[in-house]
């Protein structure tokens, strides 16, 4: 292939992902442009507080702030080879035409390939409360601790399905907030079961346990296994409840709750770009497809990071790295095979302990039948669990868009980002049916909301 | 060997008209099957604006659109459940002379079809819609107009047909039909279906099974540009295009504006479209000269789907001219919405009473007769004239 013409690349996202995705492409010779909602790099897991509030990289990232400085410093060295957009939003891709949104103006950019490099979300399940002031996903309970040095509540309950949690409850008790309860909804067992696979990445379990005995030590109250969850209070939190396994009820009191229920990958620009998706046992989320090079089903549609498949922030440089290495292999630019051997083998690893890891916090789907018809599900449209389950049981509908046209559930600001998986559990679960079976949200632009005004 | 099935009518195409037919032939006594290739209600007729428009019709539809009017008030009754229906008038602006005595010529053909419209000066257009951006020099209204939920109408006529003993299959594909002499054959994966009479209301897909009959037509596919805002309060109190039909909008009583701009992408292979941006941008814009009170509002979603579109904008309806027992229904050009319980009536006359009472004759199939076949138009399509859908 010839080298005579550089490709114009965006690389969407600049989290670990995304910015050692443009490291690569730098070293590699190309300019890429590097395209991120946020104001300052680093993603959501190394996100920094406002210039001018800044604190010291150990208290904000602990074990971390070593890879969070690296990251930070990365732009800096790469100067102006990266074309980096700040607070800029890319709200649709049509084939390789990136629609952009930048300080309330619309923008356009055409490139010859781009990585996507989205990132992940919280993954929200419904419970009794679960929209009263107070409660907060542990990802926002998360930033509000780093970027704005704030914490969510005095006396504060964070629950979990996955080990974001044990690292939440450990900043929020190293901040000074009295955690007054750390409640993983899944069963301790398969994290004993599963222990073997979570050692091909030993560090990470190492820093996993760690946390946890720093939390036990500090008197945090770690409970697994919890039914019949509900957080109670008239106009805010005021107490979780849960049912133990043995089916006894407890009760703490408290002003502000953190949770959420693992992870879920930003696939709606992976959508757009035309991506095969494809559904994922291990998680139950519909993913993009994507090859151990990083490709995607579409040419010169590149994927890295957790906006691909969960993996975290230490296999998100890894994937990023390895979907440019990839991408300037293919647009016939030089690649270092030794790297690519090096993180192939890494990788690979990883997914060991990933696979492990998924088994060790199996997703929490008795929350779901736990549900009263009352519960609000779609909070944007104010849909409540039992308008699926009617819906699924006297209007036929057996698919999620379906649901969606009849229902109006994750057809509001958020499209289904926040409350679409629960309402496929939910359906699925109404038709006794496999969650695959009633499909997904098919994504249409914008990914997120854009102002009317924004052409002008 | 697949399922065999043997009805009096077999009906291609599960939209709204499709399924409203089926129910009109059930209350007659006839067996139908209903054969859609995806979702019943989910295309064109699932898709659109949302309008229940009679007014700036072609006025050889009006007839038509006007004997559909008192069906939508009981909608509800017929159907068991909330359509959305309400007639909030429909007010057709004009903002160049030319365009008022187009309005004004307009009336008085409407008013011999029937349908009353009330002229309205500049003060009194602003008066009524003070948020109104543009100088308008005068419009049109329509009062008995309105508008309704597309999504929720064509699956709930198919629920009702299904209820009524009609086989609906949905996810059928038809790929082949014949006529054998004694009646129809209908093919699908896994399914015969045997029928004495045949509808062909297959949407964008009615031009493959008119040219089995040997009827070819000039039939391209049409795809609306959708959008919708946040929910806002509620202002935009009627549903309001303007002459030219490049800005429509309309607000949801939940707050939602709707609003159309331009066509959408095309995939010609598996029969889908997609939005496209550069007019939705196009649709933004224009619709916030008309309606600034909108500078504010974001849109959370914007969509498309297919209708068929026929050369005059005028759908196709009547019986076949070469096949006894065969009746037509589709290309509604984008306006089909709130004709489509009438059609499932006019459906059912046709075949059962071999005629209507309407006037169907300027929408016979033959009227293309010379007229070359259309190839499919490259996409977007819609985006260069514009209708209010």
């Amino acid at each position: 292939m010839s080298v005579a013409k550089l490709p114009h690349v965006a690389v969407v996202g600049a989290g670990p992902a995304g910015l050692r995705a443009v490291e690569v492409l730098v070293a590699g010779g190309l300019n890429p442009v590097l395209i991120d909602e946020a104001p300052r790099s680093g993603g959501q897991i190394y996100r920094r507080p406002p210039p001018g509030a800044e604190r010291p990289a150990a208290d904000l990232y602990g074990f971390e702030a070593a890879k969070a400085t690296a990251l930070h410093g990365l732009l800096d060295r790469l100067g102006d080879r990266v074309r980096y957009r700040p607070n800029t939003l890319v709200w649709s891709i049509e084939g390789k035409r990136l629609r952009l949104l930048a300080d309330e103006r619309f923008d356009a950019l055409e490139v010859d390939a781009m990585i996507l490099a989205t990132g992940a979300m919280d993954r929200v399940l419904p419970f009794p409360g679960w929209t009263l002031p107070g409660v907060f996903t542990l990802g926002a309970a998360q930033i509000a601790l780093k970027a704005q040095g704030v914490a969510i509540g005095r006396r504060v309950a964070l629950i979990g399905a996955g080990p974001l949690l044990p690292l939440v409850a450990h900043q929020y008790r190293k901040a000074g907030a009295e955690v007054v309860l750390a409640l993983d909804v899944t069963a301790f067992l398969p994290k004993v079961i599963h222990g073997f696979g979570l050692l091909n990445a030993p560090a990470t379990l190492a820093k996993g346990l760690w946390y946890m005995a720093r939390n036990v030590l500090g008197g945090v109250p770690m409970r697994f296994g919890a039914r019949r969850l509900r957080v109670e209070g008239t106009d805010r939190v005021e107490a979780v409840v849960w049912t133990d396994a043995r089916g006894r009820e407890h009760r703490v009191a408290c002003d502000a709750v953190g949770a959420s229920f693992g992870l879920r990958s930003e696939i709606q620009l992976a959508d757009l770009a035309g991506c095969r998706i494809v559904f994922d046992d291990l998680t139950r989320q519909w993913q993009p497809e994507r090859s151990p090079e990083g490709r995607s089903s579409v040419v010169d549609v590149y994927l890295a990071g957790d906006g691909a498949a969960i993996g975290g922030a230490d296999v998100a440089e890894l994937t990023g790295a390895r979907a440019a290495l990839t991408l300037l292999a293919d647009h016939g630019r030089p690649a270092d095979a030794a790297r690519i051997d090096r993180l192939d083998r890494e990788l690979a690893r990883h997914r060991r302990f990933r696979r492990a890891l998924e088994a060790a916090y199996p997703f929490p789907g008795h929350l779901l039948d736990d549900l009263a018809d009352t519960e609000t599900l779609c909070r944007c449209e104010g849909i409540t669990v039992g308008a699926v389950r009617a819906a699924a049981r006297e209007r036929d509908v057996d698919e999620i868009n379906r649901l969606k046209a009849l229902t109006r559930t994750g057809m509001g600001r958020c499209q289904g980002r926040v409350c679409g998986q629960a309402a496929a559990e939910i359906l699925a679960r109404s038709r006794g049916v496999p969650v695959e079976t009633v499909g997904r949200l098919r994504g249409n632009p914008p990914v997120k909301p854009i102002p009317i005004e924004g052409g002008l | 060997m697949g399922e065999r099935l043997d009805v009096d009518v077999a009906i291609v195409g599960g939209g709204t008209a499709a399924c409203a037919a089926a129910v009109a032939l059930r209350r007659h006594g006839l067996t139908v099957a209903v054969l859609e290739k995806r979702r019943c209600g989910a295309g064109a007729s699932g898709v659109n604006f949302g309008g229940v428009r009679q007014q700036g019709r072609d006025l050889r539809e009006l007839p038509l659109s006007r004997r559909a009017r008192p069906l939508w008030d009981g909608l509800n009754a017929l159907l068991g459940e909330d359509v959305e229906f309400e007639a909030t008038g429909h007010i057709k602006l004009a903002r160049s002379e030319a365009d008022l005595e187009f309005l004004e010529r307009y009336r008085i053909d409407a008013a011999a079809c029937g349908l009353e419209l009330t002229m309205m000066g500049a003060d009194a257009v602003h008066a009524e819609l003070p948020w109104l951006g543009e100088k308008v020099l005068g419009a049109s209204l329509s009062p008995t107009d309105g508008q309704a939920n597309p999504r929720v109408v064509g699956p709930a006529f198919a629920r009702l047909a299904r209820r009524m003993g009609a086989e609906v299959r949905e996810h059928t594909p038809v790929e082949a039909v014949a006529h054998t002499g004694s009646g129809f054959v209908v093919t699908a994966p896994g399914l015969e279906v045997r029928a004495r009479r045949l509808v062909n209301a297959a949407g964008a897909g009615s031009g493959l099974v008119a040219a089995s009959f040997g009827e070819a037509v000039p039939l391209t596919p049409l795809s609306p540009n959708m959008l919708v805002t946040e929910p806002m309060p509620y202002f935009v109190s009627r549903s309001i295009g303007v002459c030219g039909g490049d800005v429509y909008v309309r607000q949801v009583r939940r707050g939602n504006v709707v609003f159309g701009g331009g066509g959408g992408w095309q995939d010609h292979e598996r029969g889908l479209a997609r939005p496209n941006d550069a007019e939705s941008l196009g649709g933004m814009k224009r619709t916030l000269q008309v309606v600034p009170g909108l500078a504010h509002a974001r849109v959370i979603r914007t969509w498309s789907g297919v209708d068929g579109q026929m050369p005059d904008a005028i759908p196709v309806i009547g019986p076949s001219r070469t096949t006894p027992d065969l009746v037509h229904a589709f290309g509604f050009s984008g306006h089909g919405f709130q004709l489509g319980p009438v059609i499932g009536e006019i459906i059912c006359e046709l075949l059962v009473d071999g005629a209507t009472p309407s006037p169907i004759e300027p929408f016979a199939i033959d009227r293309f007769d010379g007229l070359a076949s259309a190839a499919p138009a490259d996409a977007p399509v819609g985006g260069s004239t514009h209708t209010e859908h």
